[in-house]
């Protein structure tokens, strides 16, 4: 019976790139940027790396295909390059293939690393590309924020919601982030606004406005991790460990079957459940320090909250605007301005939220610190669209938390 | 006994205004000026002849039964494809067996009469019913005559032996090469010479004459014929043409070029339709056909014609309606205007014709699958079950989708995403009796589009690949037509008959 990844390997170094519209670097410059203060933080040395796992989500728009762009940026001695690729989850999931890889003993230390290079497409937003020969025949093709933008109609039917009202929560959540952003060096976006910016910006996809949307950046993220035994012997004393990493990925149920209403994310509530379980929590409202979800779209925040089972269903929005996930609130979320204002370079983005709250959980966030020490921190990754997706959860703690 | 099953049309539901035009270009051309009255039908940048055509088809064959259609033709000299059977597509479009034969006709504006003639000679002689369609969408040259004058529309007619609701008593044909326009192959607008000449010699005496004879040929006289139905272009020709074979002036037809101008090669067919939801039984009706030449078919409406029947008809489909006075968007939907989509518009849309073929039915056909063991219905059809607590293999039969009413589940209006017309509607729908699929939407009113909305399917260009010329067709949904105020014609006539 499998025991779960619970306490099994711990973060000895993590790095993380300025986000941002970075006309000056290539993703090969990213991933250096990244690796360079990872490796520092870790104190190891490249060699003592055995496999790695690259997260990019648009390779045809930056890296290409296959390992290779991390091993050559990085010059890697010939050890095992995976390349992943599971929509915006990809960052999580190369932390996966690298915590696994330490977990199961076939090697001591493992680097995860996430990257995207999306503002060489020359058009704002996300790349447009093909689903494969046969989708592209019966599916839309339409734009992330219209994919996510649904969830919001199916919500306001759902819980009898009057759309102003749902709209200003999802300005809150904006605002919030923003605010958040605005004090961390390494964001993408370091504006605070007002509900009022939110509520009058150019419409993107009905009722998502431009502030609703995150922004599309360049960015690498990464991580090493080991057992918690390696990382006593290097010299580590406060360890970060793995609590709980889940992946649940739509099956055809929400887009073909029978029941699902449109306005959650069944993928995350799967993943949730499975992430608690492992980790021990049983009350993850209480239990949890801090969230770093995936706010690629205000909307998908809200309903997060509520997938995630930190708000009672139908109550997202009074918990929003009570600020119950603000910084100073009880279980802040985004307090380093999220995907919305750090950035969404798609492959870096899961890998960038367990940066945060590493660094949160060591106390070594600096102006955006939270005065409370966490204890645990939660991340969730996203990939897809609401009808079809990837959801992928990581917790990680202090080790006996 | 040979002739007409059941009838369909279908027009599009823009109608761009004639003012707009007029307002847009009469610095340019003055004398166009004297055109500017009414509207006319304009395909939707996601319509064209195939699909038309398609919802004429459906409109005819509504609740009937299709396994009878042993042969679908498509007339038109506007058709999508040079080589590719377009009736070809209708066929899929409307999941009939594969043992049904398919043609396309044309090179005419007399093309769907003569294939009118071809299907009632073919079905007298054994050949089971034929579903004749005829379709237009014709580019005219920016502030022309013809740009004003033309309408996009398709017309359906069902040709059998049985169940008849207009027997056909004969036709007669005549081909002289009066060029009144021509456009050569490799052109896209017409060339087209006085229309006084084109009046005077070409309708003034290439139909009264033709007419004249198919009236001997079958024993009868210009007193004999009720209803006169002459499709043109040229406003008036249809009254002149009557007064000239001493056929009642209150026997002609209106030519409905105020209502939706003319649909080339399918308007004698769309008007032959529009003529016959108000027949009544024992009326002879005259079509004619004219383009190098004449055809003339006359029939004699039998008692089924007033028959109650599921289809919208001309009336219907007229009555769903959106003015249009954006000339911009018609140039650019007509493809005489290029505006700039932007990068996201660059998209490949490359369609693998390996996989479209493998999944015909799929995607031209709508056709989902329904578990045999356990009712779940879903799209696409697959070898393995979506249904959740049961694992059930390769127990899936066919299932069409097209007919039937849907819901708005989800829904957005992205102003983000390339589309021609934005911003573009999609969400997910699920239909009643089981299935869901994430589709866009068409025909919509802005800040009309509701969760739990009524929708129907209908067949859309989906993509356009500019680069090699190709289309891509699959379903979208359009709010319900048939739950607005706009009723059945069939139905009309039903509750007036019962009267």
């Amino acid at each position: 019976m499998a025991s779960g990844i619970r306490d099994k390997v711990a973060i000895l170094g993590m790095g993380c790139a300025r986000f941002g519209e970075r006309w000056d670097a290539d993703a090969a410059n990213l991933m250096v940027e990244a690796f360079e203060e990872a490796l520092g933080d870790a104190g190891v040395d490249v060699a003592q790396i055995g496999a790695a796992w690259l997260a990019v989500g648009f390779d045809t728009a930056n890296v290409g295909p296959s390992g290779i762009p991390l091993s050559v940026a990085l010059r890697l001695p010939n050890i095992p390059v995976t390349k992943v690729e599971n929509f915006c989850a990809s960052g999580t999931e190369a932390f996966r293939g690298a915590v696994y890889a330490v977990a199961s003993g076939a090697c001591d230390i493992a680097l995860a690393m996430g990257v995207e290079k999306l503002k060489d497409t020359g058009y704002g937003g996300l790349p447009v590309r093909s689903r494969g020969p046969y989708i592209d025949n019966i599916g839309v093709v339409g734009s992330a924020p219209g994919g996510f933008a649904q969830i919001a109609s199916a919500y306001r039917e759902k819980f009898r919601i009057a759309p102003q009202e749902l709209k200003r929560a999802l300005a809150h959540i904006s605002v919030k982030s923003h605010a958040n952003g605005a004090k961390n060096p390494k964001a993408h976006l370091r504006k605070p606004i007002t509900e009022e910016q939110v509520l009058n910006a150019p419409m993107i996809a009905e009722p998502l406005g431009l502030f609703d949307c995150c922004g599309v950046s360049d960015g690498a993220a990464c991580a090493i991790v080991t057992t918690p035994e390696i990382a006593r012997l290097l010299g580590k004393t406060d360890l970060v460990t793995v609590k709980a990493l889940q992946l649940a990925v739509s099956n055809g149920w929400e887009s073909q079957g029978v029941g699902w209403d449109g306005s959650y994310f069944h993928t995350t509530r799967v993943a949730a459940a499975r992430a608690y379980n492992e980790a021990g929590v049983t009350n993850p409202r209480l239990e949890i320090s801090l969230m770093e979800v995936h706010d690629c779209f205000s909307i998908t925040e809200l309903v997060t909250m509520e997938d995630l089972g930190v708000s009672a269903d139908g109550q997202a929005v009074r918990d929003v605007m009570d600020g119950v996930f603000d910084a100073d609130g009880a279980i802040p979320c985004q307090i380093d301005g999220g995907l919305k204002c750090f950035g969404h370079p798609i492959g870096a983005s899961g890998i960038r939220m367990i940066y945060e709250n590493y660094l949160q959980l060591l106390g070594r966030a600096g102006e955006r610190q939270r005065k409370t020490p966490p204890v645990m921190g939660l991340s969730h990754n996203l990939g897809g669209h609401p009808n079809q997706n990837v959801a992928a959860i990581a917790i990680v703690g202090l080790q006996g938390a | 006994m040979v002739g007409i099953v059941s009838l369909g049309a279908y027009v599009p539901r823009l109608r761009l205004q004639r003012a707009a035009v007029v307002e847009a270009v009469a610095w340019f051309n003055a004398g166009l000026k004297v055109l500017g009255k009414g509207e006319r039908a304009m395909a939707g940048w996601d319509e064209d002849t195939i699909t038309m055509a398609l919802e004429a088809a459906r409109d005819c064959l509504a609740a009937g039964d299709r396994s009878r259609v042993a042969k679908v033709v498509l007339a038109s000299t506007s058709l999508p494809f040079a080589d590719r059977q377009n009736a070809g597509v209708v066929k899929e479009a409307l999941n009939l067996r594969d043992d049904v034969a398919a043609q396309d006709a044309t090179g005419s504006m007399r093309a769907g009469t003569s294939a009118l003639l071809d299907a009632l000679y073919a079905a007298r002689g054994g050949a089971g019913e034929i579903l004749c369609l005829a379709s237009e969408q014709r580019r005219a040259r920016p502030a022309s005559e013809a740009e004003l004058m033309n309408g996009d529309a398709a017309a359906a007619l069902l040709v059998g032996t049985e169940g008849l609701i207009a027997e056909f008593l004969g036709g007669h044909s005549v081909t002289v090469d009066f060029v009144d326009h021509f456009r050569a192959s490799d052109r896209i607008y017409d060339y087209a010479w006085e229309s006084r000449w084109i009046r005077d010699e070409g309708y003034g005496k290439i139909a009264p004459a033709a007419v004249n004879a198919a009236l001997a040929k079958f024993g009868l006289t210009a007193a004999d014929v009720d209803r006169f139905v002459l499709a043109s272009p040229m406003r008036g020709v249809n009254a002149q043409v009557a007064k000239a074979c001493g056929i009642a002036a209150g026997a002609v037809q209106d030519d409905l070029g105020t209502r939706m101008g003319d649909a080339g090669c399918a308007q004698p067919l769309l008007l032959l339709a529009h003529a016959l939801a108000d027949a009544k039984p024992g009326e002879r009706i005259v079509l004619v056909g004219f383009g190098q030449g004449c055809d003339v078919l006359v029939f004699q409406a039998t008692d089924a014609v007033t028959a109650p029947s599921e289809r919208l008809g001309v009336k219907g489909w007229l009555a769903r309606r959106k003015p249009e006075s954006n000339y911009v968007k018609h140039l650019f939907f007509g493809g005489a205007l290029a505006l700039d989509g932007g990068m996201r518009a660059e998209a490949d849309q490359k369609t693998a014709l390996t996989t479209l073929y493998r999944n015909r039915k799929t995607v031209l056909g709508l056709v989902g699958g329904r578990c045999t063991k356990t009712g779940t219905v879903q799209f696409p059809k697959s070898e393995i079950s979506v249904a959740q607590n049961v694992r059930m293999i390769d127990t899936q039969e066919d299932y069409p989708l097209a007919d039937r009413l849907a819901r708005i589940v989800t829904y957005t209006a992205d102003s983000l995403a390339y589309t021609p017309d934005p911003p573009g509607y999609y969400g997910t729908v699920e239909f009643e009796g089981g299935g869901r699929l994430l589709t866009e939407f068409t025909d919509v009113e802005a800040d009309a589009v509701s969760v739990g909305q009524p929708m129907r399917m209908m067949f859309r260009i989906k993509a356009i690949d500019e680069q090699r010329g190709f289309k891509r067709y699959f379903w979208k949904a359009v709010p319900d037509y048939r739950a607005s105020t706009i009723k059945p014609e069939g139905e009309q006539r039903g509750e007036r008959h019962q009267r």
